[in-house]
């Protein structure tokens, strides 16, 4: 079983290979709210740490997806786009947005990990 | 939180207690601790409204009563709406206007016998209360009730409910409003609301104002809705929203409410701004509050530009979001009036991307009013 790693900006990823995962944590698809639209980047989009790679809308507000670790879009998740509410459901799995190929598998240590996440989650109260 | 305001200065209506209690989330409204969604959320909350019932606190607006000889003449000189011609227990919904004819609030007028009950917007109350004090004659007695909470109950089982606790309120019709007893207190039921569907407003004393609240959401049909669902659903209704969708800046007309300037305030004017406002009503506006659907799923939110088929600039969205029993997107916003007519297509720059969308009529989703 991958490690699954997080950001501070409540995106997750889990790395099989130079391939990650990537989804919003279920504490963020609880901030949200009943999430209404999903907007995916094109496959073959280079994506860089921290800088923009998808949308995500709730009834209320549009929040951005910042990518967790820098390289080039290889899937995006287009059930998402006739079922946003599969992020409300299963954030952690079938709710994923896109894998990335990564660049720099370095990145990835300065990712929280599940504890440390845990943490950060419950120290915001 | 970039909010000046902090949980410690943020007034509470006398239903905060319930609202933790009940598990909302609280965010700061209008100076006030709100709930904006209970656990079930908005588009739970938006769904079991237009299905059953919902429950709203709506104690952050103003309530006045304005006592006096000829109060409804004398309120007539600050908005254009035909108030003498209120009967006993009619309703009417009026703006207050500036002298350019933009508007400074909209509110409810109830002529309610011996007094005009008036309903205003709580992010406006300071300053119309203010205003209503400064240019009303000394005659006319201007009492913001602070001692009043203020309920509204909302969907299609609203009459239902209620008739188990005031009878005498499914006799109302829309817009018109009665003094009558529940469960032994004192309230004042108007027939209205902000949803679109049938329902009522309770205006009741502060301290038994969560005894009626916990015993309207004791009833299998009614669930509470917070200010996130009043949002949607006023959305879906076509209704307008102080600050986004009307503001100092635009008149009555421009924001398609001329069915509120009564025939004979048209003939005779008499209210602020009176000559935009008439030569808009006769030569039309420069631009009109249109409905929007936009194409595919993408909400188009406040403030996102609405263009022509080039790069025009038509206008922008001053209310748009995601409308759950539309099932899709929704907006309202300013356009030219040469493209105001429903049918018309216009782009809105969404994050850079114009996307196509359609000028429709509003509502969004068809009222329920009850006009028997």
């Amino acid at each position: 079983m991958s490690e699954t790693k997080y950001t501070q900006e409540h995106e997750w990823i889990r790395v099989e290979g130079d391939v990650g995962t990537v989804g919003i944590t279920d504490y963020a698809q609880g901030q949200l709210g009943d999430v209404v639209y999903v907007e995916l980047p094109a496959v073959g989009k280079a994506v860089k740490q921290g800088g923009d790679m998808a949308v995500v809308e709730s009834v209320k507000a549009a929040s951005e997806v910042y990518a967790p670790v820098s390289g080039e879009v290889v899937a995006v998740n287009d059930e998402l786009t006739g079922a946003p509410e599969t992020v409300n459901a299963d954030a952690n799995g079938k709710g994923w947005f896109v894998k990335i190929k990564l660049g720099d598998k370095a990145q990835l240590d300065a990712l929280m990990d599940d504890a440390a996440y845990k943490k950060f989650v419950a120290d915001l109260g | 939180m970039s909010d000046a305001a902090t949980p410690d200065t943020l007034l509470r209506t006398s239903l905060h207690a319930l609202h933790v209690s009940l598990g909302a989330k609280m965010v700061p409204f209008a100076g006030y601790d709100m709930p904006v969604q209970y656990p079930q959320g908005i588009l739970g909350e938006h769904l079991h409204c237009r299905a059953q019932a919902g429950l709203f606190d709506v104690s952050h607006m103003g309530q006045v009563r304005l006592t006096g000889p000829d109060a409804a003449k004398a309120l007539e000189t600050l908005v254009p709406g035909d108030l003498q011609a209120l009967k006993v227990g009619e309703i009417r919904y009026t703006l207050f206007t500036n002298e350019r004819g933009g508007i400074l609030d909209d509110l409810m007028v109830t002529n309610a016998g011996d007094h005009l009950f008036v309903v205003v917007n709580a992010a406006c109350k300071v300053q119309d209360v203010a205003h209503m004090k400064a240019k009303l004659p000394a005659s006319i007695k201007v009492e913001e009730l602070t001692d009043r909470a203020l309920l509204a109950l909302q969907g299609p089982a609203a009459a239902t409910v209620m008739a188990r606790f005031a009878p005498d309120a499914v006799k109302l019709r829309f817009m018109t409003a009665a003094a009558m007893k529940i469960q032994g207190v004192d309230c004042f039921v108007t027939r209205s609301g902000y949803t679109g569907e049938d329902g009522f407003e309770i205006s009741v004393p502060n301290d038994k104002a969560e005894a009626l609240a916990k015993a309207l959401l004791a009833e299998s049909e009614v669930k509470p809705i917070g200010l996130g669902a009043r949002d949607t659903l006023r959305l879906e209704a076509g209704l307008c929203l102080y600050g986004h969708d009307i503001d100092e800046t635009t008149t009555p007309i421009e924001a398609g409410l001329a069915w509120a300037i009564g025939k004979r305030r048209r003939e005779e004017g008499g209210f602020p701004g009176a000559n935009m406002i008439l030569a808009h009503l006769k030569g039309g506006a420069p631009r009109r509050r249109v409905g929007l659907k936009p194409e595919g799923r993408a909400p188009a939110r406040d403030h996102t530009e609405i263009h022509d088929d080039g790069e025009r600039r038509l206008g922008e969205i001053t209310s748009g979001g995601f409308g759950p029993t539309v099932g899709g997107p929704i907006a309202m916003g300013y356009v030219e009036s040469a493209y105001a007519k429903p049918g018309t297509t216009v782009n809105l720059i969404v994050r850079g991307v114009a996307r196509p969308a359609t000028v429709v009529a509003m509502p969004f989703n068809p009222t329920n009013y009850y006009k028997p």
